[in-house]
């Protein structure tokens, strides 16, 4: 496989590489981006902003 | 069935059930997907090894416009509904849509040197492909520069809509366009693919990443609706504070 | 509705040859990147007219993309557009008309003179006639493509670059076809020109009622 992909085989795996390296980076952002939105919301509620429950249903 | 789950609340519990389940069916299926793409499919004869960025290629391509599909579908709820969940299923759908559009440029640029000579052909596809990555950037561009969510929400909506009719219209005119032009070998792509040995692995990366563009939009969905819920609470406490002050 | 029409066209025009309007400004910006380009390619005259009527058309379209930011914005920010909405003609037919001052302005003019712009880029007289009946029939596409641009872009500060980053995409098949039909060369120039009327009466239907909405949504 890797050894026989040949005289191509810089460009073959030039894309996969690219490509993990963007669904990575999908994922990473993903990721991140709920925790930072988990905390942000965990700490108005602790602020008392509101209570939990009362908000739920409505977006 | 739609409407019980256009609920917010429903949604957030169902999705948080669908969404390991489809995190493990792509990474099941994408490992099922890259064994065969390397190591149970033969090269092909005429594109030789390279035919394994096909792989994906080819899903790449699909997604992009799966995704276009679903923002646009969405528009249609934001505009005629005027669906919360609509909105917050649009702004998901647009930067995933826009990577994976990316990846099937990259992907198709780097499978055209080695079979073309050159990274780019102003080939029909590859350029229809190009403009639809720009009318993602212009989607992303509106998104980020209106701030109110759903006041963008409905300014990104009739974008995507009228993106949806122009895509067609350059499809035409950039086939047009290029037979026009027609100098250069133009090598077809998709057309050597029929070897079943070739449509199996083929198959199994579509899946794959339809699951894991599905699982990012679910996750990017709830992202999205806890992002909203902390602008709504911040702007309530900065009222209260406000009149606590006066 | 006619009235309203006129009266908008005629109020749109005074604005706009008005000192510091888009008009005559945008005619000079033609002049200017037509001017440019040979700068950039060199003073090979068969080049130049081999590739004049795209010079003429990209700077027709550059031209177009300059004066869209203002199009809604200023009636949006001095609160006429409100009162537009309000009056009993429909909001699409006040696009309309602002989308044809705007035309009038800008893409007229550029049809107009193309002819003697073309000479700088040596295109033979059939070629100057061709490109610049195609401006013509074209340049209303690029403005009516621009007014859904303009109208989803009308809040925001500085929209101009984001006007051209949403608007650019869907100019493209009104710019292939506006330049095979300005080359008399091309054997299926007479196709992209009706192809490209085809583009100019689907992108006024498309352009007035997505404008509209855009902006009575922005009024929310």
């Amino acid at each position: 496989m890797m050894a026989e992909a040949g005289r191509h085989a810089v460009f073959i795996w030039s894309a996969y590489g690219i490509t993990t390296v963007i669904a990575v980076a999908l994922v990473l952002r993903a990721v991140l981006d709920h925790r930072a939105q988990r905390r942000a919301l965990a700490r108005l509620e602790a602020a008392g902003a509101a209570a939990p429950g009362q908000e739920t249903g409505r977006v | 069935m739609l409407t019980r789950l256009a609920n917010p609340a429903t949604f957030m519990r169902v999705s948080g059930y669908a969404l390991p389940v489809l995190a493990v069916a792509a990474a099941l299926l994408g490992a099922y997907g890259l064994y065969l793409a390397f190591l149970a499919s033969p090269a092909d004869y005429q594109q030789g090894e390279t035919v394994r960025i096909m792989y994906i290629h080819v899903p790449a391509a699909w997604l992009s416009l799966l995704f276009y599909s679903i923002m646009a579908v969405s528009a249609l709820g934001t505009l005629v509904w005027r669906h919360p969940l609509a909105d917050v299923s649009q702004r998901a759908a647009a930067p995933i849509g826009a990577a994976f559009t990316l990846v099937c440029l990259v992907t198709g640029s780097l499978w055209g040197k080695p079979m073309w000579g050159t990274y780019w052909v102003w080939d029909a596809r590859l350029t229809s492909v190009l403009v639809l990555f720009l009318m993602y950037c212009g989607i992303l561009t509106l998104w980020r520069a209106l701030d109110d969510p759903g006041r963008a929400a409905r300014a990104v909506a009739i974008l995507t809509l009228v993106g949806a009719v122009n895509i067609p219209i350059v499809k035409f005119s950039v086939e047009w366009w290029s037979t026009l032009h027609q100098g250069a070998s133009v090598f077809r792509v998709g057309g050597p693919l029929v070897d079943p040995a070739m449509l199996r692995p083929l198959f199994a990366m579509a899946l794959a990443f339809t699951c894991f563009g599905t699982a990012l939009h679910l996750a990017g969905m709830r992202t999205e609706i806890l992002r909203r819920r902390v602008r709504r609470l911040t702007l309530l406490q900065a009222e209260r504070l406000e009149r606590a002050a006066a | 509705m006619m009235r309203t029409f006129l009266a908008l066209v005629r109020r749109d025009l005074a604005l706009a040859t008005r000192v510091g309007g888009a008009g005559g400004l945008s005619l000079v910006f033609f002049l200017m990147v037509v001017t440019l380009i040979p700068f950039g390619l060199g003073p090979d005259l068969n080049l130049l007219s081999r590739i004049g009527p795209a010079i003429l058309w990209i700077a027709g379209v550059l031209a177009t993309l300059i004066g869209l930011d203002r199009l809604f914005q200023a009636d949006e920010e001095d609160g006429s557009l409100d009162l537009m909405r309000l009056s009993p003609a429909p909001f699409e037919v006040v696009v309309l008309a602002k989308a044809t001052a705007h035309w009038l302005a800008t893409g007229l003019p550029l049809a107009v003179f193309a002819p003697l712009f073309g000479l700088l880029v040596a295109l033979e007289p059939a070629a100057l006639a061709r490109t610049a009946l195609s401006l013509l029939i074209g340049t209303p596409a690029l403005t009516f493509a621009g007014a859904i641009g303009a109208a989803l872009a009308a809040s925001i500060r500085r929209g101009g670059l984001v006007i051209a980053i949403l608007v650019v995409p869907l100019m493209v098949p009104t710019l292939i076809f506006g330049v095979a039909a300005g080359d008399p060369t091309n054997p299926a120039s007479a196709q992209a020109l009706t192809i490209l009327a085809a583009l100019t009466l689907a992108t006024g239907a498309i352009g007035c009622i997505g404008a509209a909405a855009a902006l009575r949504g922005g009024g929310e």
